[in-house]
């Protein structure tokens, strides 16, 4: 196995008497996009900021690109990218001249121009930051972590804030960036975000890593049940076979093995020559695994009370 | 050094984005000469023990003071806490950038900003007023200055450790700045002011740096015209808000 590009174990992070981080294992490998996922005071921040060097940690061991980020190095901060979830800059240099001031820090920095072409920002290259739009600035954030051409980024709420289009347009732009070889270590708040972008997702609640894995197995989703749904005309009735339950106006099935379902179920309906309206395959979306396993970890805590 | 390289070339930047604010680059310059008017007019008619020393003797140097001050302490606190509050500071903590040469670059750009305003109020002085720069006291001239930006650079980068958020910089920063600059032969020539107050006026280094300015502008002086206690004391007050400032200076934003 290829070395990790962050490996940590049991990581923890106290604030008072309080466990922000409770004893956290990761591991991204290179080249991965990795997404932290979590409502909001899960330990999110916390985690990445501490991966970062921004933060010391209370406990555990944490390894990022083989450096202890605690330690501040100047090499390890070369390697690596940061877009925090908010922070200024200078509001009187334009775009290129904020690209070309970061770009100078790293020794082996990418073109300010291929930079801003990346972010999409070529038409405002020559415009004061203080004249941008707030998801021109995000993007701005963006270019100046690219600047220093990082091994590892991390992207901290990337699309917190955004208009629909805009957030796809970053989508792009991430997978962009992964396809230039780069880990990506990013947090978020949106199911749909980690879905769309994320090779592997750990969620995290109350401080506590809940499950971990692809998208699409995550919570236990890969064997879940599948759900069939449709409405049937007034008058049809539906064979007793089926076990079928109503759901407000609709009928739904529920399978472990949709296919020979599917099958019998048009046949039936085409038999019989009626139209099955709004038919649905429902998967377990992420969202509901989400929100199963997050309301179970927080309802877990000791110092939950009733 | 390539560091060193790296905060001067921080000071270039600094500058362009300065002079992009070309209102506030405006008053920065123009703020301590429409003191100086307005003090020359007012006190004009005050009388003085010494025979021909009139109020621009007296106020030219005291405003070369205030503006060293206003470049510098003034500058640095409030500029450096809003930029730890929007997050400047955190953002370039995160990259290979040592902090020190980025808080050089602010440093180095302060100083720049507080010569420019020397020769400014000098000049001012000397084509408006007949205030005769001392020339011949030259190199103690340029210690003192250079002892005062360095402590004033400190004492401005130690306060941003006690300003808790953005919005408090101004009132903290003129707040600490003021009552002090008035009671130490800045604003006002105090001739016989009550001992206690001439007491906590020694304590702080604004009432050091006044005097030895003014015991440069006096024509009497003669010799080389340095103040040694003088400097001994805002040296004393650069070091200690050094530490203090090693000690509190905060990168995060304090919200």
């Amino acid at each position: 196995m290829a070395e990790a590009a962050v490996q940590v174990a049991g990581l923890r992070k106290n604030y008072g008497s309080l466990a922000a981080v409770a004893g956290i294992d990761l591991r991204v490998a290179p080249g991965e996009i990795f997404a932290l996922l979590g409502p909001n005071g899960a330990g999110k921040t916390t985690t990445v900021e501490i991966l970062e060097g921004h933060r010391q940690r209370s406990g555990g061991e944490v390894s990022v690109l083989g450096h202890d980020p605690a330690r501040g190095e100047r090499e390890f901060r070369q390697r690596i990218g940061i877009v925090l979830q908010s922070t200024g800059v200078e509001l009187y240099l334009t775009v290129a001249e904020s690209v070309a001031l970061y770009a100078g820090y790293y020794p082996h920095p990418r073109s300010t121009d291929e930079v801003i072409e990346l972010v999409g920002l070529a038409e405002q290259r020559d415009k004061r930051i203080g004249k941008l739009s707030g998801g021109q600035r995000r993007r701005v954030d963006l270019a100046i972590a690219l600047a220093g051409d990082p091994e590892l980024l991390f992207l901290d709420e990337p699309t917190t804030g955004f208009d629909p289009a805009a957030r796809r347009q970053a989508w792009e732009m991430i997978r962009g960036l992964a396809a230039l070889g780069k880990t990506i270590f990013l947090t978020t708040h949106f199911m749909d975000e980690a879905q769309a972008l994320a090779d592997r997702v750990a969620i995290i609640a109350a401080g506590r890593i809940v499950a971990e894995g692809p998208p699409e197995t995550l919570g236990g989703r890969a064997d879940a049940v599948t759900r069939l749904r449709f409405s049937l005309p007034t008058g049809s009735m539906l064979p007793e076979r089926f076990g079928a339950t109503r759901v407000g106006a609709a009928f739904e099935l529920a399978t472990a093995e949709p296919t020979p379902l599917l099958h019998d179920l048009t046949g039936w309906a085409i038999g019989e020559g009626i139209e099955l309206g709004g038919l649905e395959v429902l998967r377990p979306s992420l969202e509901d695994a989400y929100l199963i396993l997050t309301e179970a970890a927080v309802a877990d805590l000791p110092e939950a009370r009733a | 050094m390539s560091e060193l390289r790296l905060a001067l070339r921080q000071v270039r930047y600094e500058n362009r984005a300065f002079w992009r604010n070309p209102v506030a680059a405006f008053f920065t310059f123009a703020f301590p000469l429409i003191f100086m008017v307005i003090f020359n007019v007012i006190f004009s008619g005050t009388g003085s023990d010494v025979p021909g020393f009139r109020a621009a003797d007296f106020f030219t140097p005291a405003i070369i003071v205030f503006a060293v001050i206003t470049a510098t302490f003034t500058n640095l606190a409030m500029m450096v806490t809003i930029a730890r509050d929007a997050g400047i500071l955190k953002r370039v903590r995160g990259t290979p950038l040592p902090g020190w040469a980025y808080l050089l670059g602010r440093i180095l750009h302060a100083v720049l900003v507080a010569f420019l305003l020397v020769v400014i109020v000098a000049a001012f002085g000397a084509i408006f007023y007949d205030v005769r720069f001392p020339w011949d006291r030259l190199p103690a001239l340029v210690l003192t200055l250079g002892v005062a930006a360095a402590t004033f650079c400190a004492v401005g980068l130690a306060l941003t450790g006690l300003i808790p958020n953005a919005e408090a910089a101004p009132a903290v920063t003129n707040g600490v700045i003021f009552p002090v600059l008035f009671i130490s032969n800045v604003f006002i020539r105090m001739d016989d002011p009550p001992a206690w107050m001439a007491t906590i006026s020694r304590l702080f280094p604004v009432r050091h740096f006044a005097d030895a300015m003014a015991f440069l502008y006096d024509p009497r002086t003669t010799g080389s015209g340095l103040s040694g206690s003088d400097l001994a004391v805002m040296a004393a007050w650069g070091v200690a808000a050094l530490l203090v400032a090693i000690r509190s200076f905060s990168w995060e934003p304090r919200h």
